[in-house]
């Protein structure tokens, strides 16, 4: 079993009296709470400031096909204090058509190519991010890869090249 | 349609591109032996010093995520063997570890030993190589030579273990494919005796060359406060005077019993990042030495009630829950109940944080296995720290991030 | 001397007489200079033949050259992506004339596990290869093995004026063809590359 991280009570009760009631759960000793797109930010910023210093990831899920998913797109942002070692875990859920979250690169400048990374597999919308490029696919690719409608095997793009025959070199 | 490799998108910085005509751009990349695997760099150079540079990555992005979600728990591990490949028995427990995370398993004591010390050896040949790299980069070759020496015999002791030299696939869902035998316990130990020596010779080649010194020191710095804004982990962050290391601050396996330091330095320059990782190396195989005098002796899997790991074959042969529970795991579409849940796990890989965020949807195939990479935040600092360096500091940044694509890229 | 019986030549122990053909593949196969391709996992094998306990040198190969104007064998280590192969294209036609291809390990040649959306499934199907290594990764003594054949077939089929590459014919496109009996081929009617190459396969490929 994975060492249970202290607990994040007091940071949840800052939360509660700044945006109301939020939705949290805790699962094998990782609590979880769920933040709205609009106040994302202003969340965050809130967290930053109470010592969660480390973004440790940013990721996203695609719950096209997930039993009793409500929303399409839930963003996972794992945060930890580097002080107290406390971790928590934010979901951000946003939908299509557009889907878009405010950026935190204001806040860590680590989630500059998190977030790409997570536009150009998902197809989310950082706003606010200084340089939302593709990270890992060319740029003339226009499928974000990642979401579940994306077939495995690709849609025939990995075998649209010219082929070189001995003749031509 | 055809697809050319991805130019740099000059667009966003056209304005300052006219104003900074003098400067030469230099394409460095994705086929360039000093990177060691397959990156781009455009750099932006006022002679021979950097004036920005601008990475590219996803020369070898494969949809290694995306697998995760066709394959089952235990297929995925021979995928995490491809990630990071200079230390894939470290990724194979990464992986494994998140798994039973999920899962809620509690895995016996002898696993927890054996796992531990299977990722220390890996700490130690990753190490290896990524120090061994930094000193070609800057023209040792010698200790290179010294370096991949030992490597070969980490990997003969992994052949001996699992049959594979290094793209193991050792672990499983509760437990690892193969126990421990004498004859590799013997091997770790001989490995125990003699590498300090080697390690030795290597700290008197390198440590005080004057050359390499001057190659390294000052180069490259990150501040602790950077670090940790940027997600740094691993030897990088710890070079910086970050003192988080998930094997003392979030204790798994059996690293909670284990008597061991964490290598910290505070310059964070490329120097600090070699001798960080010089120390771990010896860090680790005390490591190893105590977890090999302490294996606890029982079972290696997780029992069959447990329904993961594949019973033993005499459990097989003689017990019904053996027959049972080897039949469930064998079949296709039968496999082991996982929750609708989802969660994350790290372990302290060579390179960082290596952690997995697995969803899991009811069956043993996750809906969604996202990796934590090390290598891509570390990357991503590589701008930050070469800025103002000179052209020939490029490796030795490069070399002491210890970038592998096959993780920076998925 | 007598016209009809001719001199009787005396040669020296030390010369021998072959022909120009087989002087020159001989030359060529004993001095290979590999440009390592290395992508992947494969390349740290790669690594590992030129490093000291395999020692690629005992077979006159070591001279790992990183420009592509000095090589004239690469090894093509790890899987290609499509990111990357326009890169492996480029870097191939760069190299000079007579050149050897050996696509080391399974990605390389059939896209091994990674058969995604990203991973070109075999680099023949863009570029001609020599010599296939199966592995994953390929063991040291593997490739060592490979470039031992290879040096077979250049001292075997080499010819001077580089005769044993004109081959037109045997550059089919069979590769469509695999795709197409396959039962996991993709769905055509979605993809309009898929539909070309089934109608150019369709039709009987009329060569000389």
């Amino acid at each position: 079993m994975p060492h249970t991280p202290p607990a994040v009570d007091d940071i949840l009760t800052a939360l509660v009296e700044r945006f109301g009631p939020v939705e949290s759960s805790v699962y094998r000793g990782q609590t979880r709470v769920v933040i709205a797109a609009e106040p994302a930010f202003e969340a965050f910023s809130l967290l930053h400031s109470r010592g969660f210093d480390l973004l440790v990831d940013v990721s996203c899920v695609d719950y096209l096909e997930y039993k009793g998913a409500k929303q399409r797109y839930g963003l996972v942002y794992l945060l930890a204090n580097t002080a107290t070692n406390q971790r928590l875990t934010v979901r951000v859920f946003v939908d299509d058509p557009e889907p878009a979250v405010p950026s935190v690169v204001p806040l860590w400048e680590g989630a500059n190519w998190l977030e790409r990374e997570v536009w150009d597999l998902f197809g989310i919308r950082f706003e606010g991010h200084p340089d939302l490029r593709r990270l890992v696919m060319p740029e003339e690719f226009t499928a974000h890869p990642l979401r579940k409608d994306y077939p495995l095997q690709g849609r025939g793009e990995r075998h649209n090249f010219p082929v070189i025959t001995r003749d031509h070199s | 349609m055809s697809i050319a490799p991805a130019e740099f998108d000059a667009t966003s910085r056209d304005a300052a591109a006219r104003d900074e005509d003098y400067l030469w751009t230099l394409n460095f990349g994705p086929q360039h032996p000093a990177t060691h695997t397959t990156l781009r760099l455009v750099l932006k150079l006022e002679g021979e010093r950097v004036v920005d540079a601008m990475p590219e990555m996803g020369y070898l992005h494969s949809g290694f995520e995306k697998i995760g979600e066709h394959l089952t728990f235990n297929q995925y591990v021979t995928v995490t063997d491809r990630m990071n490949y200079i230390s894939p028995i470290a990724n194979n427990v990464a992986w494994h570890h998140a798994v039973e995370a999920l899962l809620g398993l509690e895995l016996t004591p002898r696993c927890k030993y054996i796992r531990t010390i299977v990722a220390e050896l890996a700490r130690i040949s990753d190490h290896l190589l990524s120090n061994g790299a930094v000193g070609l980069d800057t023209g040792a070759f010698t200790f290179f030579l010294y370096a991949f020496y030992q490597r070969e015999v980490i990997y003969d002791i992994f052949e001996t273990l699992c049959g594979a030299r290094f793209t193991n696939s050792y672990t499983r869902v509760g437990g690892v494919s193969q126990d421990f035998t004498p004859l590799v316990i013997e091997k770790i130990r001989t490995f125990v005796k003699t590498f300090p020596k080697t390690l030795d010779d290597m700290e008197r080649l390198l440590t005080r060359n004057r050359i390499f010194v001057d190659r390294t020191k000052g180069v490259g710095v990150l501040t602790k406060d950077e670090a940790i804004n940027r997600s740094a982990s691993g030897p990088v962050a710890r070079a910086s005077g970050v003192t988080r290391d998930l094997r003392k601050d979030e204790p798994y396996l059996a690293y909670g019993d284990l008597d061991f330091k964490i290598a910290c330095a505070s310059a964070g320059d490329c120097y600090a990042r070699y001798l960080v990782r010089m120390q771990e190396m010896r860090e680790s195989l005390k490591i190893v030495a105590q977890a090999l005098e302490h294996l606890p002796s029982g079972p290696v899997n997780v029992g069959s009630d447990q329904r993961t790991a594949l019973p033993t074959k005499q459990q097989v042969y003689s017990s019904i829950e053996g027959t049972i529970s080897h039949f469930e795991l064998s079949m296709a579409n039968r496999g082991f109940e996982v929750p609708f849940e989802e969660s994350y796990a790290a372990i302290e890989a060579p390179n960082g944080e290596l952690g997995f965020y697995i969803v899991g949807d009811g069956d043993d195939t996750a809906y969604r296995a996202r990796c934590r990479p090390p290598s891509v935040l570390h990357f991503a600092l590589f701008p930050f720290l070469i800025r103002g360096h000179t052209l020939s500091d490029v490796v030795a940044v490069l070399g002491s991030l210890n970038i592998i694509a096959a993780e920076l890229d998925r | 001397m007598a016209v009809d019986n001719g001199p009787k030549l005396e040669l020296p122990e030390n010369v021998f007489v072959s022909k120009l053909d087989e002087l020159a593949s001989w030359c060529r196969k004993n001095s290979l200079w590999p440009m390592p391709f290395a992508t992947a996992c494969c390349g740290i094998e790669l690594m590992a033949t030129g490093a000291a306990k395999h020692d690629l040198a005992r077979f006159g190969a070591e001279v790992f050259r990183f420009s592509p104007r000095q090589c004239d064998l690469m090894i093509v280590a790890g899987r290609v992506v499509m990111k990357m192969l326009p890169v492996l294209q480029r870097i191939w036609q760069q190299m000079h004339e007579p050149k050897w291809c050996i696509s080391m390990g399974a990605c390389a040649s059939t896209g091994g596990v990674f058969d995604t959306y990203a991973v070109v499934q075999g680099i023949d199907r863009f570029i001609p290869v020599d010599m296939y290594v199966p592995g994953c990764p390929p063991r040291p003594e593997q490739l060592i093995q490979a470039i031992i054949d290879l040096q077979d077939k250049i001292q075997r089929e080499g010819t001077i004026t580089g005769r044993e590459f004109d081959t037109a014919g045997r550059q089919a496109r069979k590769r469509a063809l695999v795709e197409i009996a396959s039962p996991l081929s993709l769905d055509a009617s979605r993809n309009p590359v898929l539909q070309r190459e089934l109608a150019a396969a369709a039709e009987p490929a009329v060569r000389s």
